[in-house]
Parts: structure tokens; sequence; C-alpha cells
């Protein structure tokens, strides 16, 4: 189904997102990759705060090219997300929901997705110059010493995604390649 | 003997490191538009229908077609007869690498240390390769090389004994066991005997070889199309979502081997399989 949603990514929200959904998104949403998530962890460990309200909060694992004089960001796309497998249960644990990144996911994360009714969203790998178009601003609030890994505040509008893996552990992976070669199959 | 000052390769390699990020070569647009012709899934021809796109965003305004900018892979083919001058070789391809990704707004991808990181800033080090070829000419290839499909990457010394049937069965299980993760549709490149290190060389430069061309042996050219075929009825499709298009291209590059052995890399890169050459 194709849905047009707008952030924060409430519990609600979040429960009415299936796996193969079409997802058109707008709002407020973070960025952050390997060397940032590292730190974001370190800091929950010691207690210290996130530097932004986890609670509801999306992250997108990207690490950008620097914005062109007269560009909001540079080319955005997707990173690879299975390097932030072994943070991600940690971040939902305090509140954080969406994950929008690539490729695929461990079983920790998913039992994780279950438990705090996350959603993982896939935006296309390569198209960063098209994913760029969605984003309205962008403002660096963290970790400016790691350049392209920084934590940036992004506003973004009809971003558009697909819903890889829903809050009850479906996934369009799996069930996409199942339906090709079924239908492959009846011809 | 002709003399190149190699400002003049810093020059090249600064334009090269900037053209192959902004503009996909012809032969894999060609290769992504014959695929989505063939395709009628309506999420993965959306998914190529989004890729074609951005590629002709990333022409119209000269931005990279995917922020993952890549290492700097240069090649350097040296005709035997030239003689540079006017610097080291090794620094007149880093400054324009070091040029090319600061004037070009290019994503500096490089950590300066392999266990304890740290960018270096200017995503030098180039990964340079030089060959010494007959003639008095230059030939420059400039491939940025994306780390999520890199780390899909796999090599294998297989024994003799295991044959063509163990290179098939090798390439197949390396595909599956990459899935969604290298940003499917995929160019493989296959690398085929030398030693353990030329293997993976020759994987490299399998990737870099335009998609419409074909081994010079039969043997392994119908190898070729014979793999692509298999691995696009492995239905994992344009990012993983399902559908026939998993790989756009598969080229193997093949050398002679030890009596005991039989490498095989397998290379994998993404859609935005870049590379662009020109001769000095």
């Amino acid at each position: 189904m194709e849905k047009h949603i707008t952030l924060p990514l409430t519990e609600e929200l979040a429960r009415t997102l299936k796996a193969g959904d079409t997802v058109y998104l707008t709002g407020t949403i973070y960025t952050s990759r390997d060397a940032g998530h590292k730190r974001m962890c370190e800091s929950l460990a010691k207690g210290e705060p996130l530097p932004f309200d986890p609670k509801d909060a999306t992250i997108y694992y990207v690490g950008p090219t620097p914005a062109k004089p007269g560009q909001v960001i540079g080319s955005a796309g997707p990173t690879t997300s299975g390097r932030m497998d072994a943070y991600a249960p940690t971040l939902m644990s305090v509140g954080a929901r969406g994950m929008i990144g690539k490729g695929a996911r461990l079983p920790e994360v998913v039992d994780a997705m279950k438990q705090y009714s996350g959603v993982y969203f896939g935006a296309i790998g390569g198209a960063g110059a098209l994913l760029a178009k969605c984003i309205k601003s962008a403002k660096m609030i963290a970790y400016e010493d790691l350049g392209a890994e920084a934590l940036r505040e992004l506003y973004v509008e009809e971003m558009p995604l697909f819903v890889i893996i829903d809050c009850e552990g479906n996934n369009l992976y799996e069930s996409g390649r199942q339906a090709y070669l079924e239908s492959r199959n009846d011809k | 003997m002709r003399e190149i000052n190699v400002n003049q390769l810093t020059d090249v390699v600064e334009r090269l490191c900037i053209e192959a990020n902004t503009h996909l070569p012809g032969d894999v647009k060609c290769a992504i538009e014959t695929c989505r012709a063939c395709e009628d899934g309506q999420i993965a021809c959306g998914v190529l229908d989004n890729i074609i796109e951005n590629y002709n965003i990333a022409d119209r305004e000269n931005v990279p077609i995917c922020q993952d900018t890549g290492m700097a892979c240069v090649f350097l083919e040296i005709g035997q007869d030239v003689h540079f001058v006017g610097g080291d070789l090794r620094e007149a391809v880093d400054e324009g690498v070091r040029r090319g990704y600061t004037n070009g707004y290019l994503r500096k991808s490089v950590v300066a240390d392999p266990v304890r990181r740290g960018n270096t800033g200017d995503n030098t080090p180039a990964m340079l390769y030089t060959e010494i070829v007959p003639g008095d000419q230059v030939k420059v290839t400039l491939g940025p090389k994306g780390f999520g499909s890199e780390n899909m990457s796999a090599i294998r010394m297989f024994k003799p004994s295991a044959g063509l049937q163990g290179i098939k069965d090798f390439i197949i299980e390396t595909v599956e066991a990459a899935g969604p993760n290298p940003c499917p549709p995929i160019v493989v490149g296959v690398g085929i005997g030398g030693t353990f290190d030329k293997a993976a060389l020759l994987a490299k430069k399998a990737i870099m070889r335009p998609l419409d061309t074909h081994h010079p042996d039969p043997f392994y050219a119908d190898l070729e199309k014979e793999m692509l075929d298999k691995i696009n009825a492995l239905g994992i499709g344009p990012q993983g979502f399902g559908g026939r298009t998993t790989a756009i291209g598969l080229n193997i590059e093949t050398l002679p081997t030890h009596i005991a052995g039989m490498p095989c890399a397998i290379n994998i890169n993404c859609h935005v399989t870049r590379h662009k050459t020109e001769v000095l």
C-alpha cells in the first residue's frame, strides 16, 4: 500500500505500517552511521543524554557528500544497515523507533523491533542524488569532527521509502523474493 | 623517450575523480535500461525507474550519483618509453585525488589506519596500480569503489578438482550471501587464476570492463552469460525487494595459474559501477 506519513513515529503510527508498503515520509529525522552510533551508545552507557530526544525518533543511516554552494545537502542515499546492528537495540530501548537504511538486519534487531514497535524503512541504495531532493533542511547538531559521519538533523518532505521490516517482524526481503519466484513458476 | 610532467597526471586524476562520480558510463546505463524493459513487478520497476531518474539528475546537475564516492582506484598503464618529470608519481596521483574530492564536493571516506581508524580528510591515498606496457602513452583509468558492495566480495583458493562446478557454485553462493546489502542490481567481477593477489586484481579489473564486452575466449564468454542468467533466476531483484534484475552484468577475467591451485575472487559492485579513462 502507498502511505503518506508525518513524523514523529509514534507507536500507534508504527503499528499501521506493514512490510512492503511504499511510504512517503515527512518530518524531522536524524543522520548517523558507524562512528556516530558507537559514540551515542558510549554516551548512553555513561548515563549521558543523546544529542537529540530519542523518543519516537527516526534515524537515517547516511553519510552525505558535502553540499555544493546553494545546496541544502549533497547526495544522501542510505548506507548498509547491518553495521549498525550492534547499536540499534540499545537506541530502540531508549525510545528511537524508525530506522532508514538498506540491507539485511540481524535477528536481534528484529526481536528489538517487535519489543519496542520499531520500523525498518529502506531507501534506494545508490540513489543519493534523487533522495537529496526531499531533504529541505540540514543542520549539524553533534560530532562535527566525524565529517560525513557527523550527526545531522534533517527535515524531509515526501521521502520515498519502503517498509522492509515491520514491527511484527514481517520482512519484504523474504516476502518480495518469494512472491517473485512464485509468480515466475505460475507462468 | 617522451617526457611527461607529473602535474599533467594530477590534472587528469582530478578531472576523472569528478567525472566518474557524477556521470555513469553509457554501457552501465544501457544495461540498467535493458533490464528495466524486462522487469514486470511493480516494486521492481519502481526501483529501477528511480535508479534511472537518479543518474539523470546526477548528469544534469553535476552531483555525485551516490554519496559513497568511494576509494579512488587508479590504474596507470605506463608506456615504457615514458619518462615522468617534475615530481613523485604517487604524490602526483594523490594530489589529483585530493583536489578532485575537495573541489568536486565528493565525500572523504578514507581512514588512515584500518584498525585505529581516523579519516584522512582528503580521500587519499589512492589505491594505485601501475603496469608497464609498450609505447609512449599513459592510460589513466579511475574507478571510485564504494564499500557497501566491496564488503560483499569474496576470494577462495580452490583445489583444481573442484573444477568449473566449484567456481559456478562459489559465484552463486557469494551473490546469495550478499543479498540486498550491495544495492542490487549489481555488477559481478570474477577473477580466476594467477596467485591469491592476482585473482583479486583480476576481479577488480573485471568490474571496470565495459558491460557490453565479453571474455575473448568463447568458453568464458559463455560462462559469463550462463552465470548472469543463473544469478537473475535467484529472485533477489532490485534492492532485494524481489524481481528478475539481481545483476546487470558479469565479467570474467582469467590468468594462467599453478598446477596445485585454482584461485577465484569475486568482486561485487552496485549499479553505480563507475569508471572513466583518459590517455595522456
